[in-house]
């Protein structure tokens, strides 16, 4: 069997496994998850109505079998508290995390290229220490500190962009710069240390010795052959940006996946958490198999191993 | 002093000075009373007796990071212990009895790691409710499997080798063999990766502060100092700044000292 044929046959079991987890995690809530959603004082006609509605008066191995039937077809189920269907719900706000993931990929790759080509090229110099000290540094900072500074930068005092709402490019930049640093500050260290190994290598110095100016043996013989392990930490960092979507969404307002799964925890409406959560979580899985797909695609050493 | 061995003292005894020790001796460090209201003092600025100002309940901020400190390092240490242990066992348990044990824990390793960054323990918090020992809780689920494939891949590495053949030869059991043979062979890597991972709880923590999750209302964690600082950017941007430049510190403090350790455990890069 090969690589891909592989990687491909074990995305079911863990799906099946996340799945498995999901549903099991509305079953953890201490008590009685009904009667934590409609209150003490609900009357027990109410209760039972609703215990029947959600399927939780049924035996557990049967409400499982449900589950995974309706979620494989689609359905999620119905939210509490807004009593439409869970899927759409989700469907409504996922372009706008899409949206806020793009741009802050964008971001990460447009301060990480220069900063990690800049370090690498100027190896032990000042310029190689500054882009250490912003790597470690954007790292550590917690990126729901980073969007209030920046929005009081930019937004309070210079008055230069808008914030807390969806709409044009201008309205991105905050949210971006907030979800992409850290991933910016993780890629500039990946692209300098993969850099300075391929620079290294035989082949450049065969390409210098053939009198290639350097930036030609940078830009066209360097470059290309080191963002390949970049391009598979970009691909593991989309899982960072799912999640740090939820919080950079609650931030500024930001009407996606993120501040709907918050929305949902906040009303206790778990139909919509489960949701959520799941959404995200078979997201981060098929964007696994896609960037290993594509690695292999890209190195034939792993599509033949 | 060889450069590994004065980074590492350098950069623990930095987290000792500016994180630990204040966090152990808060209730005698702190001017004042962490949860006080007055909101006649509201958003006073820096000075008096108050050196780092107060935040919009009146409550003195430096007394509250001086607390905040003591919930960080309870979370962080106690959280990444307790995935330590869980997740150095079953990666030891499944990288040495190998086959169908050995896939299993491997399986489920997968499907909690399939939940991108702190998702599970939101999701965790949300079913079980906010405090802090279900936040230990949630982020233990999170931190185990990092533990668990680390031990795993050391302990295939170490079975291949002739002392551990030799001490099989002499008929040394199962659990002897790894408590006594491998797991001090395979420690070095884990303490690394605990550095880390309690940079990662720190962070982790905070977040869900930030978000409500975390901490109960009032408690003075940096996530939730943050959160309500929020509120009142324009008029008191200090009030954020602080536990801002805490967390960072400290997460920062942490990802220095895994990599000191680092170049100080590994033989290799020891200079």
């Amino acid at each position: 069997m090969t690589y891909l044929t592989r990687r491909l046959l074990w995305t079911f079991p863990v799906l099946l496994g996340v799945m498995s987890l999901v549903f099991l995690l509305i079953h953890l809530v201490p008590g009685d998850p009904v009667e934590i959603m409609l209150g003490e004082n609900a009357l027990p006609a109410d209760l039972s109505a609703l215990r029947s509605k959600l399927g939780l008066d049924r035996s557990l191995p049967v409400q499982y079998g449900d589950f995974i039937t309706a979620t494989l077809r689609g359905d999620l189920g119905e939210s509490f508290t807004s009593r439409r269907p869970v899927t759409g719900l989700i469907l409504e706000r996922l372009p706008a995390t899409l949206e806020l993931m793009a741009g802050a990929m964008a971001v990460a790759f447009a301060l990480a290229l220069p900063l990690g080509i800049l370090a690498a090229l100027r190896h032990g110099k000042w310029q190689d220490r500054l882009a250490t000290a912003f790597s470690l540094v954007g790292v550590a900072m917690p990126n729901f500190w980073l969007g209030p500074l920046l929005i009081l930068v930019f937004a309070i005092y210079l008055d230069w962009l808008p914030v807390n709402e969806r709409g044009g490019l201008a309205h991105l930049v905050l949210p971006a710069l907030t979800l992409g640093t850290s991933m910016a500050a993780l890629l500039s260290r990946m692209i300098h240390s993969s850099l300075l190994e391929v620079l290294g290598e035989d082949f450049i110095r065969t390409a210098r010795a053939k009198g290639l100016a350097e930036r030609v043996v940078v830009v066209r013989h360097g470059l290309p052959n080191s963002l390949i392990p970049v391009i598979t930490v970009a691909g593991l960092q989309i899982g960072a940006l799912l999640s740090g979507a939820i919080i950079t969404e609650s931030i500024f307002d930001w009407p996606g996946l993120g501040s709907l799964l918050l929305e949902s925890i906040n009303t206790r409406d778990y139909p919509l958490t489960q949701g959520c959560v799941l959404t995200i979580a078979l997201s981060y899985i098929l964007v696994n198999l896609a960037t290993d797909m594509l690695y292999a695609w890209v190195d034939p050493r792993i599509r033949l191993r | 002093m060889k450069p590994s061995t004065r980074h590492l003292v350098l950069t623990a005894c930095l987290l000792g000075v500016f994180f630990v020790i204040p966090a152990l001796l808060a209730p005698w460090l702190a001017p004042h009373d962490p949860l006080e209201v007055d909101l006649k003092g509201a958003l006073e600025p820096l000075g008096g007796g108050y050196p780092l100002g107060r935040d919009d309940q009146g409550a003195d901020i430096l007394s509250r990071l001086l607390y905040g400190a003591r919930i960080s390092l309870l979370v962080g240490v106690g959280s990444v212990a307790v995935s330590a242990v869980l997740g150095v066992a079953l990666g030891m348990i499944s990288g040495y009895l190998g086959g169908w044990v050995d896939m299993l824990i491997m399986r489920l390793v997968d499907v909690f790691m399939a939940f991108p960054g702190l998702l599970l323990a939101i999701a965790l918090v949300a079913v079980l409710g906010p405090g802090l020992s279900n936040v230990v809780l949630a982020l233990t689920a999170l931190g185990w499997t990092g533990f668990a494939r680390l031990a795993r891949g050391q302990v295939l590495g170490v079975m291949e080798k002739d002392y551990i053949r030799a001490a099989r030869g002499l008929g040394v059991g199962p659990l002897r063999l790894m408590g006594r043979h491998i797991l001090p062979n395979i420690m070095a890597p884990v303490v690394v990766q605990a550095s880390f991972a309690v940079a990662s709880a720190i962070l982790a923590e905070a977040s869900l502060s930030f978000l409500g999750l975390g901490a109960p209302p009032g408690t003075p964690s940096w996530g939730a100092m943050l959160a309500e600082g929020r509120h009142v950017l324009w008029e008191a941007p200090l009030v954020s700044l602080f536990p801002g430049l805490a967390i960072m510190g400290v997460v920062l403090g942490f990802n220095l000292l895994g990599d000191a350790l680092n170049d100080y455990l590994d033989p290799k890069r020891r200079r």
